[in-house]
């Protein structure tokens, strides 16, 4: 913990530090320590062994891992979830953004539409998953508009439909994000300074034009923000898959938290669960930092 | 994007002028009223599968429009199919865990930000670290833990596990907020001889109660509308918080789709109650991290 032994700078403002308040930031750290970060480094160990959750753990070094790279159900997951981070993020970052631009200035319904956009966002995944169910439902509505638009050749059963499962599970999932990237971005906007903007378009400037070379470089903090919070949360996503077709139709929605979790509960492979666990780490720490970093500059 | 079609005439100089407001053009209602209809849709036409009556679904589809009105799917959804049982396990996790985690990251942002901790700049970003990890690499051995501390499928285990993966991130912010403080609010309660436990308790939980309000109400969404870690701590189905038990609902109930909607709608409500009576809070705790 106090790992840098140097003098304690004075600062002002700051007291010496009382046996209490050692107790006050020591007691919710090792809490934390127990219930996140131990677990955490058991997951590396563990992917390196077999284990079923009842015999003792058996050491194979890297054996998991070379299975992992030869399991075409892995190589789906993970195929998968490069097409999530791009589409589900692509998605709801570029509405995000469209919507904040449209809704950015105060004026008769604005609030209105603002607050069914983000509506979607008090709803759980889960429940987000069995809203869309309902949806994609084979006489459900959305086969139905298809029918009454007299495009019954697009009618399918979308969840069932190996080649557009994805897809379908990722709409809904967008639906559900694109609130929370358009708040972002309305708080972004509201510190642009919009005389720049004016005195841009007095020069001439097109909307366009102004948008992306005065709007958006003002942006950067808000962009790095909502880029490391779409690929951590794109990596995370399992409560609206494992809602919707928890993986299937044969295996063609598996996502590598979705894959890991059947590994782990379903079939009881527990090391080789944790082996996905450790590629999912691998895949998230660079943004993790990413996002600490930016967070530690503020913190300045 | 918005027309921001504007006759502008701003004198460069004249700072008393206040610059004018664009005229609006229509197109922003010609688009935004089908966008915002179709973002509802689904909510909507859940709604709508929740009030009909089963053989109406049977009979008609369910892409129909209802033609009948029966809560017949309220009913069976909140008695046979457990929901009431299970929104009662998540009011009773949900409050417990909001509570604690508030608890415990509050006295732990006081700590690091009002005392010359040695590290606190890496004990703090650390913290906030253990949050961003993806919970898949915390699963397995969460899971054995439990069972080794013999708390495994019970509803204890699953506070705790929501307080210990959350307080990093909710330690962070509420740090952020009390760093923020005016210094002379401290030094005159020491002056008047309150120790650091008096301060916390009589100005700093005071004064923090704008981002407390923040942070309870997305915590209060986050951990009521959790499903993995439900799943990874609870075996029992009489345990399982609503979101898992609504998944077991879905099997069970394949072909109700009216059950299946009236149990998602029933889920949506808390957080929903929430979201209207804390809009502010829940929109300023969500750009929490965001601000420039």
């Amino acid at each position: 913990m106090s790992a840098q032994t140097s003098a304690p700078r004075r600062r002002s403002g700051l007291a010496r530090v009382p046996l209490l308040v050692w107790v006050f930031l020591l007691v919710p750290f090792a809490i934390e320590l127990f219930w996140v970060f131990w677990p955490a480094a058991n997951s590396f160990s563990l992917s390196l062994t077999r284990w079923d959750g009842i015999t003792p753990a058996e050491p194979i070094g890297l054996q998991n891992f070379r299975d992992l790279a030869a399991d075409p159900i892995f190589l789906t997951a993970l195929r998968n979830n490069v097409i999530w981070v791009f589409g589900f993020g692509g998605l709801s970052v570029v509405g995000g953004l469209v919507l904040a631009v449209t809704l950015n200035k105060p004026g008769p319904l604005v609030g209105l539409y603002r607050s069914a956009i983000y509506l979607p966002m008090v709803v759980s995944l889960a429940v987000s998953g069995l809203f869309w169910r309902v949806m994609y439902a084979p006489d459900g509505p959305i086969n139905g508009t298809l029918g009454l638009l007299g495009l019954e050749s697009l009618e399918r059963q979308w969840l069932a439909d190996p080649a557009v499962a994805l897809g379908a599970v990722l709409i809904a999932a967008v639906w559900r994000q694109v609130g929370y990237i358009m708040v972002l971005y309305l708080a972004g906007l509201k510190g642009t300074d919009p005389t720049l903007e004016e005195a841009a378009a007095v020069d001439g400037a097109s909307a366009w034009q102004r948008f992306w070379r005065i709007v958006m470089p003002q942006l950067r903090g808000v962009n790095t923000v909502v880029f490391a919070v779409t690929v951590i949360d794109s990596l995370r996503t399992f409560d609206i898959v494992w809602a919707m077709t928890r993986g299937g139709p044969y295996n063609e929605t598996q996502l590598l938290s979705t894959y890991m979790f059947q590994q782990a509960f379903t079939t009881g492979n527990l090391g080789y669960a944790s082996a996905i666990a450790v590629v999912i780490f691998a895949l998230a720490i660079g943004f993790i930092i990413t996002y600490l970093a930016r967070q530690a500059r503020t913190e300045d | 994007m918005s027309a921001l079609a504007t006759p502008v005439a701003v004198g460069t100089g004249t700072g008393a002028r206040r610059r004018p407001r664009p005229a609006r053009s229509p197109w922003l209602h010609v688009t935004m009223i089908p966008v915002t209809l179709l973002w509802l849709s689904p909510i909507v036409f859940v709604l709508f599968v929740a009030v009909r009556s089963y053989d109406d679904i049977a009979g008609r589809g369910l892409g129909a429009f209802p033609a009948s009105f029966s809560t017949e799917g309220f009913a069976t959804a909140l008695t046979e199919g457990g929901v009431l049982l299970a929104l009662g396990n998540s009011v009773v996790v949900t409050a417990f865990a909001v509570f604690a985690s508030l608890a415990l990251s509050s006295v732990a942002a006081y700590a690091l930000s009002r005392f010359a901790i040695p590290g606190r700049r890496t004990i703090l970003l650390t913290m906030l670290a253990g949050n961003l990890l993806p919970p898949q690499i915390l699963l397995v051995p969460v899971a054995s833990i439990t069972e080794a501390i013999g708390i495994a499928d019970t509803r204890t285990a699953l506070v705790v596990v929501q307080v210990g993966f959350g307080i990093g991130f909710y330690t962070f912010v509420l740090h952020g907020f009390m760093r923020s403080l005016p210094t002379e609010v401290f030094e005159a309660a020491r002056l008047d001889g309150a120790g650091p436990g008096g301060i916390f308790w009589r100005i700093v939980l005071p004064l923090s109660r704008p981002s407390l309000a923040a942070l309870a109400a997305l915590a209060t969404t986050w951990i009521f509308n959790d499903l993995i870690w439900a799943m990874t701590v609870l075996r029992t189905e009489s345990k399982f918080p609503i979101t898992a038990a609504l998944l077991n609902l879905q099997g069970g109930y394949a072909s109700a789709w009216n059950v299946v909607a009236a149990g998602s709608l029933i889920a949506a409500v808390p957080t929903a109650i929430v979201f209207f009576m804390f809009q502010k809070q829940f929109v300023s705790g969500l750009l929490v991290g965001a601000n420039k």
